[in-house]
């Protein structure tokens, strides 16, 4: 069975592949890409650490063929830097020891830019309720939830 | 040269500041890899097929559809997996439990397992393999499974530990027993006295990463294992041992964990991958789904425990008495025995007696979570403790500081304490604010205490002195929680040099020496005790040169800042020497700088913390908010503050978890109904408050430094903390956990009617 | 696997008539990509509905609203006047899965689905709602009642695809609402639900009330005999507790690992009465 081809764009360079039709964009992105940032916790939406932006829509890789992302503007962790600068919330996080083992910390990155981008000024309530499909097991998320409060205080400033 | 590992009391500049982590920021960019991120040229895809049911006899196994796939390179059953351990029995139940031999003892136990060059061809194989079960009655409760008509797990197994030996087999693979003096005669004496029998429901560690490995056997004999593990040395010996191959010849690197907790102490799917690659001659990797996970790791046990505290009406506790049945999988284990160890550690009791029973079931093999056994028990007692403490009219807190161990206490289980953190704990959680916030309607306030002991272990560091005066710290304790910022911290510390001077590494098994698996609370005790030494041995290394440098004797030269300095008057015109100048000198003054150490880290010290827990209950439906958390606890000293907050955080969030919603549910056939993240319910972010945490600092008399481990004890208490708060907002006690919104409706209905 | 992306509906219900072995819709996906991944189901053709032209859209009409069944979840809680007139509606749609579930899902997957606990159902049944399905011949419409059979079946036949879900105009002195009871506080599957959508008259008495429970019976149950206790009151202490004992008495609900046979009897009593509440705020009842 023929694979299928697809042009898409990821982190703003054009990129092509060929995949099987049942292929989710996660086993694109880990296996044929190279791009391990997103995380495989459960392959069925539960956990949040596959999460990636699709046309500015925070989404689960896992829930997405590969071939829907034809035409696609594809956002992982590895764009989230730019060059040698940090995203503020990539600092934040260090600054707050929002992650231990890390595991869970890429798709909370994109989750937090997600919710930043459409709610710059969240309450703690907001933020909770926005991060709740990312699961963390390693830090209660109270150093997470202070490193998204400062990481918009610093973005609004800026 | 043996150092002392007496505590110093001394002053510090490194050691209790916050730094960054130096390995954050590849976690933070995706860059770091873990398990199922690293990959090998020529690699295969390893899948593994699992029995469907809960007990069964294999009579046969046919695999020679699956390997006449096009694109299956090899297949493995038990027959892959000769029979080497010798006659150790507890080797011989890892090996059975990486792959079925005759029977099958729950659902998700692997029977054969295949590598293929691709996801789908794997996926064909494993339906083509055909077994043919003869299906066995089961058991899967804990109760269930200690009753006389219960289907046998092994026939071998004679309840061990009971004097006389029983006639028959059973499910009771053995019996333990803790305490002291005369538990009958303290009872009598009792003026008022609390009897419970509690239920907890089997948990898992949850982590986030699912098991992964990339496995590659050559035909020599030799091997490389990529893997995330809380052990690598470990692994390396067990999975040597089952495949027949050196110990030297099998190099494992440990990849970043994504969360242990004790899961990744234990090997599961790891020689399985090992005898693929081997019989395929091509890397394999192998990763486990989450349904894999929760159906085939291994979780903690789930109990059934009785519970009897008597008091006198001035708070004396004069008996206390507990009975702890746990259950351990289809192998046996110490689960029990942990309980019953851990049980009472807490107090200063003349009466005790935990007598503990190893419970085998049909399900996945128990394997440690966080402080392993402690939760359970400390549910039960810290349960009774508080209803006793009503009963008699005395303060839930005053009541346990009138019984708390102090130094000098003989403990339940045995050892002498030294001094300790409990009473402290106690006394802070007394004057914390929490304990002043307002409470409103069906708002209720709780309140306990818990106790790991933590552990020391075989642990190897080097130090090595960099040719620009830069340090290498090469550990073996796998970074499970941000460990490397605090051992930097450490180095930077005893050397007198910046922090952003030290590198740490977690080097793999070709490089260092064994390491004992991070688990125990001991990865920051035991590695900062070995780096403590190993910059010690550096810097005498280091005034050795200084002195060859300077042509004075080694005597005269001291170490100070970061500085070798020549001591004595005559001295003064010789500047001090950095690191920098002694590493440069270093070809012509004898060669590279480094600093070993290799030690069985002893004498780690004990934790104890409080817990204070606010919830809201609905009494229409059950559901219960944790509105307020405060987590006490003894860190004896506190390398790094923040990531010993974040482990106080974890820990507790783990228990609430627990109390609350997490349960393994079977169905009457003996599956697992839930192996996934979505009806397995962990905390997400809007369950839970901002978790405050305060540490305190009683030093370990045994440490240079006074660090105790601090990673498990914050899972011991939220299980009674919660439950005592839960009734103390709406009047029911609840003794099955976890307190899920139905178990609570029932509650307060029955309490109604 | 197939997997195709037709343009038109024309084309779409002609290649899921004429598919042989297994053939899908997908939309959001958050149900479909589960499935494939648990092993339950092996797709022989995927058939992705989102290029259609109109499907994305939500149109307001002068009958009242009309969502395509590509319309993400998401996009739902972001139409000011939808919200304004079917606030229940988009509450429990919103309710669905994480943020990252609700780029992604729609209603009439959520429909499809059939599961007996989806969230937007109840909501959906209690607003009246009705579904625009095209086959390869024809187009019908029908109540959303009408669609689900039991737990995953649906009255579609060989071909047929919703293509936009419908809610009516909504006159003043009119509310709805939507509550479920799950353990956690996000990413639960209901354990029970209640929709409540009133329409008062100029006294605040209610005039016209649907109520449907989610998650108690193999599909939604429309609940007429709660209807009958409040109509006629103004949601006085004594109607609210002749709703909740009809929604219990009318469940049918079973033992899982989800809920008790007892809790959700008694819950859904206790969400009908709360979402009715919610209800009669929004129409604008005191």
């Amino acid at each position: 069975m023929p694979g299928i081809a697809v042009t898409t764009t990821i982190n703003g360079d054009e990129v092509e592949f060929i995949c099987p039709a049942e292929e989710t964009l996660l086993d694109v992105l880990r296996d044929r890409l190279g791009l391990t940032g997103a995380k495989e916790g459960c392959g069925t939406g539960d956990c949040g650490a596959c999460s990636v932006i699709v046309d500015d829509r925070l989404v689960c890789a896992c829930l997405m063929l590969g071939a829907e992302a034809q035409g696609r503007r594809i956002e992982t962790i590895e764009g989230m830097a730019h060059g040698e600068k940090l995203h503020p919330l990539q600092t934040k996080f260090l600054e707050h020891a929002a992650l231990q083992c890390g595991i869970c910390t890429p798709g909370f990155l994109m989750a937090a830019k997600d919710l930043l981008a459409k709610n710059p000024n969240p309450t703690e309530e907001e933020i909770r309720f926005g991060l709740a499909g990312n699961l963390c097991r390693c830090t209660g998320y109270d150093k997470i939830v202070r490193a998204v409060q400062d990481a918009a205080r610093v973005m609004k400033g800026a | 040269m043996a150092f002392d590992a007496s505590f110093t009391g001394q002053k510090f500049k490194s050691v209790g500041t916050r730094p960054i982590r130096p390995d954050g920021i590849d976690k933070v960019t995706g860059r770091a890899r873990f398990g199922a991120d690293f990959n090998m040229p020529g690699q295969l895809v390893g899948r593994i097929l699992r029995s469907p049911h809960a007990h069964a006899r294999i009579k046969k196994i046919d695999t020679s559809k699956a390997e006449k796939l096009k694109g299956v390179k090899a297949v493995v059953t038990a027959a892959d997996l000769p029979d080497l351990t010798n006659g150790d029995a507890a080797m011989f139940d890892i090996l059975d439990n990486c792959m079925a031999r005759k029977r099958a003892f729950y659902d998700g136990h692997a029977v054969a397992a295949v590598a293929a060059i691709d996801a789908r061809t794997a996926k064909q194989a494993l339906k083509l393999i055909k077994v043919d079960y003869g299906v066995l009655p089961h058991v899967t409760d804990v109760d269930e499974a200690v009753k006389p008509k219960a289907p046998v797990l092994h026939k071998s197994v004679f309840t061990e530990g009971v004097d006389p030996k029983p006639k028959k087999p059973s499910n009771v693979a053995r019996r333990s027993q803790y305490g002291h003096g005369d538990v009958d005669a303290g009872f009598t004496a009792a003026d008022a006295i609390i009897e419970r029998t509690f239920r907890t429901e089997q948990t898992h560690q949850g982590y986030i990463e699912p098991h992964a490995c990339v496995a590659s056997v050559n035909s020599d004999g030799t091997g490389e294992l990529w893997v995330c593990t809380q052990g690598h040395f470990a692994y390396r010996q067990t999975c040597a041992q089952l495949l027949g191959m050196d110990v030297s010849k099998l190099r494992v690197t440990s990849s970043e964990i994504g969360g242990g907790f004790g899961g990744k102490t234990h090997v599961w799917a790891e020689p399985v991958a090992l005898a693929l690659s081997r019989k395929a001659g091509r890397p394999v990797k192998l990763v486990m789904t989450r349904n894999e996970v929760f159906r085939a790791s291994g979780p903690a046990s789930a109990t059934s425990i009785d519970v009897k505290i008597g008091a006198k009406k001035d708070g004396t506790v004069t008996a206390a008495e507990a009975t702890l049945r746990y259950s351990c999988g289809p192998y046996a284990g110490m689960w029990a025995e942990l309980g019953a160890m851990t049980s009472f550690a807490c107090y200063d009791l003349k009466n005790v007696k935990s007598v503990g029973y190893e419970v085998l079931v049909n399900r996945p093999k128990t394997a440690a979570y966080r402080a392993p056994s402690a939760p359970m028990a400390a549910f039960a007692v810290e349960s009774v403790m508080d209803e006793l403490a009503h009963k008699i009219g005395m303060d839930p807190v005053k009541f346990r500081i009138k019984n708390a161990a102090r130094e000098g206490s003989k403990s339940s289980y045995g050892p002498v304490y030294g001094p300790i953190g409990i009473g402290p704990t106690l006394e802070a959680a007394q004057k914390h604010p929490h304990m002043k916030a307002p409470l409103g309607k069906n708002q209720g306030r709780g309140m306990a205490c818990g106790f790991w002991f933590n552990f020391g272990g075989q642990t190897c560091t080097d130090l090595n002195i960099g040719i620009d005066g830069t340090v290498t710290l090469a550990v073996g304790t796998v970074d499970v929680g941000g460990s490397r910022a605090s051992l930097t911290l450490v180095a930077a510390e005893e050397l007198g040099i910046p922090y952003e001077q030290v590198k740490v590494v977690v080097a793999d098994t070709a490089t260092l020496g064994h390491n004992d698996m991070t688990d125990g609370s001991r990865g920051t005790f035991s590695s900062s005790m070995a780096t403590i030494f190993a910059a010690r041995n550096a810097i005498k290394v280091m005034r050795e040169r200084a002195a060859r440098m300077w042509d004075i004797p080694v005597e005269d030269v001291t170490w100070e800042d970061g500085h070798a300095k020549a001591k004595g008057q005559k001295r003064g015109n010789l500047a001090p020497l950095s690191i920098k100048e002694i590493a440069a000198a270093a070809p012509n003054t004898g060669g590279p700088i480094a600093g070993h150490n290799e030690i069985v880290a002893d004498g780690a010290g004990v934790s104890f913390a409080t817990h204070i827990c606010d919830v809201e209950v609905d009494p229409e439906t059950g559901a219960t908010k944790v509105l307020r958390y405060t987590v006490v606890q003894d860190a004896g000293k506190a390398v790094h503050p923040t990531y010993v907050e974040g482990q106080y955080q974890g820990g507790a969030a783990q228990g609430i978890g627990w109390a609350l919603n997490e349960e393994y549910i079977y169905g009457k056939d003996g599956r697992l109904q839930n192996a996934g993240f979505l009806d397995y319910r962990i905390p997400v972010c809007s369950d839970l408050p901002m978790i405050d945490t305060m540490i305190l600092e009683i030093p370990n008399p045994n440490h240079p430094y006074g660090v105790r481990g601090v990673g498990e004890t914050s899972i011991v208490p939220p299980l009674a903390a919660i439950a005592n708060a839960v009734s103390s907002a709406v009047g029911v006690r609840m003794t099955h956990i976890p307190m899920s919104p139905p178990r609570i409706l029932a509650a307060l209905d029955a309490a109604k009617a | 696997m197939h997997y195709a992306r037709p343009s038109s509906m024309k084309e779409a219900s002609s290649l899921m008539a004429k598919a042989r072995g297994k053939a899908f819709l997908l939309a959001g996906g958050t149900d479909l990509l589960v499935r494939m991944k648990g092993g339950d189901i092996e797709p022989d053709l995927v058939v992705d509905i989102k290029s259609i032209k109109g499907l994305s859209e939500i149109k307001k009409t002068a009958r009242g609203f009309s969502i395509g069944a590509a319309v993400s979840c998401a996009a739902m809680g972001e139409h000011a006047g939808l919200k304004k007139a079917w606030p229940g509606v988009v509450e429990a749609a919103n309710l669905i899965g994480s943020k990252q579930v609700q780029s992604r899902c729609t209603i009439a997957g959520n429909l499809c689905n059939a599961s007996p606990a989806a969230d937007s159902v109840p909501a959906l049944v209690a607003a009246g709602a009705k579904a625009v399905i095209a086959g390869p011949k024809r187009k019908r419409t029908v109540a959303i009642e009408k669609v689900t059979t039991g737990p995953g079946m649906t009255s579609l036949a060989k071909g047929e695809i919703i293509e936009a879900i419908l809610l009516d105009k909504r006159p003043a002195r009119t509310g709805d609402a939507y509550l479920r009871f799950i353990p956690r506080t996000e990413m639960d599957i209901a354990v029970v639900s209640a929709g409540v959508n009133l329409t008062l008259d100029g006294k605040g008495v209610v005039k016209a009330a649907r109520v449907a429970l989610g998650a108690v019976a193999p599909t939604v149950l429309l609940v007429p005999k709660a209807t009958r206790a409040i109509v006629g009151s103004k949601l006085d202490d004594a109607a609210l507790e002749r709703l909740a004992a009809a929604c219990s008495a009318a469940c049918r609900p079973i033992d899982d690992k989800r809920g008790t046979i007892e809790f959700r009897q008694k819950v859904a009593g206790v969400l009908a009465r709360r979402a009715a509440r919610i209800a009669y705020q929004r129409a604008g009842g005191k």
